[in-house]
């Protein structure tokens, strides 16, 4: 007892083709968008690599453009097979291509489900990648001078007011690290002096953020040094001021940048799944309904479509005894082998 | 003798009408093309408006929309008749409008020329109107407190982080006014009474800028304060220091790309014309060959299509006695007129 039987006369049979072949061309467009989704994904980890300690993992958009020129290629050929299958000649010729090509289909299909779940789960590891690499970052924001790292202040300042962020946390990790480089600080004066001795570490410190940090919404001129002294701005209270710079940290103005942009890539993959799966059913059909003419010779004649010949009991009862045999055919393979080779 | 004529066997015919009418599709999204362009750019206009005193001139994008819409329902009733014409039935309901609707795109395409003229010229005009709300916007910089001008700090300062600028011709511009607000000024210190004094509008005027004139690609942190003191930072000159605030003025920032935007538009409009001109040359030839026809029964037969009927200079003679007699046309009406009036 087949699958979804369905029985298709010759305009059935023509209406199906012709909409199986639209929806191909529509998969092609859709493998299309995969791959520069891909590609448009791996140019916005490159550009910010230096944030990531160029740690980061290509995976994801690595797999997102093969799958998506696979797909372009798969559909391509089936829009093809749809496209000559109501010319018998034609058909013939791909007739043997294709149980192999749906399979190879199904197995597609499958990935690309796949692909979609790893867009959804790869955020973690995102997660941990950018807080290793900001705290990095702003480590190394005052090395201008040194060979391979003399960008990561232009980076750091021009990120911070892109994603309207300030520092890994909050704007407080600044006050740990120090972000004026030695070569500017004048080390013969007393405050200099003052502050390097007063922490273990030997390091100029200080309560101020770099001015990548100020917030332009503010009312007032940006305060960005002595940022916890009240007494040093005119009417300025730290605890209750919220404009002044942004409030938000880095890693998190990142990682909901970058896992909304994987959410959309991961639901479209979804939808293109979906549409794979449909024209693989559709090419089926169209398989299974010129296979089963009553009379090969009459273009008229009926004809029944189905998803799988058999029930899926019989059909997966089938794959396995299938498997057994060939199993079964090396061994004897392997025990002729010794024979003749003992004798 | 007509101007440039050429023979039409039926081939050649239906050739004519296939690539005519790919032409006028082409045309139409060539139309939309420059209806987006006018959406786009009254939008960036009014973008910036607060830059520009919202004085600017929308009259290049309003007629871009316009001549982009008229462009597709030109086009799209050139395709139309196009697609009519292999069919003598429908083209003979098209046939009377032809000579009304070739003069309308004669029409459109000095509209066209106008528009690209006016692309050109009205760069000056905004030119003009950038400096003086430039110089506007910097005086009203601190005034975050005033209904209707709360933002143009935010405006201005998120301006000079995009366009990479500071001030109106250069950074110097902060210096003549008077950037922060009175309510972040302590008037009981010394320093700020000082400073008021000393100049004769009382105004607080220091030889810094705001924070958004910061250069990120500088080496050390931006250096906002004391800009013309040398002794105030260590290793500072500030005659020879390039790389700490932007040395671009706004007004060329703001200029070069609203220029580059209008000149683009501008070519684009102009290589419109010729585009109209050809599907203007392709519709005479057309229709004149479908006139022309030796046995209108037999669509077989050879005919001829030409530009004009008659060489250029015959027919802009007539075009002269048309006119010539129409005005003299007014003026026996006038005279026949007052006779029945007179009797």
């Amino acid at each position: 007892m087949a699958l979804m039987l369905v029985k298709f006369d010759l305009k059935k049979r023509v209406k199906l083709a012709q909409t199986v072949w639209f929806m191909y061309w529509f998969a092609v467009m859709a493998g299309v968008l995969v791959f520069s989704m891909g590609l448009f994904f791996k140019i916005e980890l490159r550009k910010r690599s230096e944030l990531m300690d160029n740690n980061e993992s290509h995976f994801l958009p690595n797999l997102l453009i093969f799958m998506g020129l696979i797909a372009c290629g798969i559909n391509a050929f089936g829009g093809k097979v749809c496209y000559d299958s109501l010319d018998p000649s034609k058909f013939a010729k791909w007739k043997p291509m294709l149980k192999n090509f749906l399979v190879f289909c199904v197995v597609f299909n499958a990935l690309l489900f796949v692909t979609a779940l790893l867009c959804f789960v790869m955020r973690i590891p995102l997660q941990f990648t950018l807080a290793e690499g900001l705290r990095s970052g702003m480590k190394f924001y005052k090395d201008t001078d040194t060979p391979g790292r003399c960008y990561m202040k232009r980076t750091l300042d021009q990120m911070q007011m892109e994603f309207r962020c300030c520092g890994n946390d909050n704007y407080r990790d600044w006050f740990e690290i120090q972000w004026v480089s030695n070569r500017y600080l004048d080390f013969s004066a007393k405050e200099v002096k003052d502050r390097i001795g007063s922490n273990v570490d030997g390091q100029y410190l200080m309560d101020g953020v770099p001015f990548s940090c100020c917030n332009p919404s503010s009312p007032r001129p940006c305060i960005q040094f002595q940022m916890t002294n009240n007494t040093a701005h005119y009417s300025y209270d730290h605890y209750t001021e919220e404009l002044n710079v942004w409030n938000r940290g880095c890693r998190e103005a990142l990682l909901s940048y970058y896992g909304g942009l994987m959410n959309t890539i991961g639901a479209l993959v979804l939808l293109v799944t979906m549409l794979e799966i449909g024209v693989t059913i559709g090419l089926q059909y169209v398989d299974s309904s010129l296979s089963t003419l009553v009379n090969p010779d009459d273009p008229e004649s009926e004809s029944e479509g189905w998803i799988l010949e058999k029930t899926v009991k019989e059909t997966f009862t089938d794959i396995m005894d299938k498997m057994k045999a060939m199993g079964k055919g090396s061994k004897v393979e392997e025990g002729e082998a010794a024979v003749a080779t003992v004798s | 003798m007509p101007f440039m004529p050429v023979k039409f066997n039926s081939q050649k015919r239906v050739k004519l009408a296939q690539g005519l009418w790919l032409i006028y599709w082409l045309s139409v999204i060539v139309g939309i093309f420059i209806f987006s362009l006018g959406i786009f750019f009254k939008i960036e206009l009014r973008k910036r408006s607060e830059m520009m005193d919202n004085n600017e001139s929308h009259l290049v994008p309003n007629l871009l929309i316009l001549v982009g819409l008229l462009a597709c329902g030109i086009n799209a009733f050139g395709g139309k008749v196009c697609h009519d014409s292999l069919d003598p039935v429908k083209f003979a309901k098209w046939k009377p409008m032809l000579k009304p609707y070739l003069m309308m795109c004669c029409g459109f395409n000095g509209l066209l020329l106008l528009t690209g003229l006016l692309c050109f010229l009205m760069q000056f005009a905004v030119y003009l109107t950038l400096a003086e709300g430039l110089k506007n916007s910097i005086k009203f910089y601190k005034d975050t407190d005033t209904p209707g001008r709360c933002f143009m700090k935010r405006t201005l300062d998120m301006t000079q982080i995009e366009f990479r600028c500071c001030g109106n011709n250069n950074f110097r511009d902060w210096f003549e006014v008077q950037w922060i607000s009175n309510r972040y000024l302590d008037m009981s210190n010394d320093l700020v009474k000082d400073r008021v004094l000393s100049n004769v509008e009382q105004k607080y005027l220091m030889d810094s800028v705001p924070f958004s004139c910061c250069n990120p690609g500088s080496p050390r942190p931006c250096i906002q304060h004391h800009l013309t003191n040398n002794s105030a930072h260590y290793d500072y000159d500030h005659r020879i220091e390039e790389l700490n605030i932007w040395t671009r003025g706004c007004r060329e920032a703001l200029f070069s790309y609203f220029s580059s935007m209008m000149s683009s538009i501008g070519i684009l409009v102009l290589g419109t014309i010729i585009l109209e001109s050809a599907d203007m040359a392709g519709l005479k030839y057309l229709t004149t060959a479908l006139e022309t026809m030796e046995d209108p029964e037999n669509p077989e037969c050879e005919s001829e299509g030409w530009l004009l009927e008659k060489g250029v200079k015959e027919t802009f003679g007539d075009l002269l006695t048309k006119m010539k007699t129409l005005g003299k046309g007014n003026q026996v009406d006038e005279g026949g007129d007052a006779q029945e009036a007179a009797t």
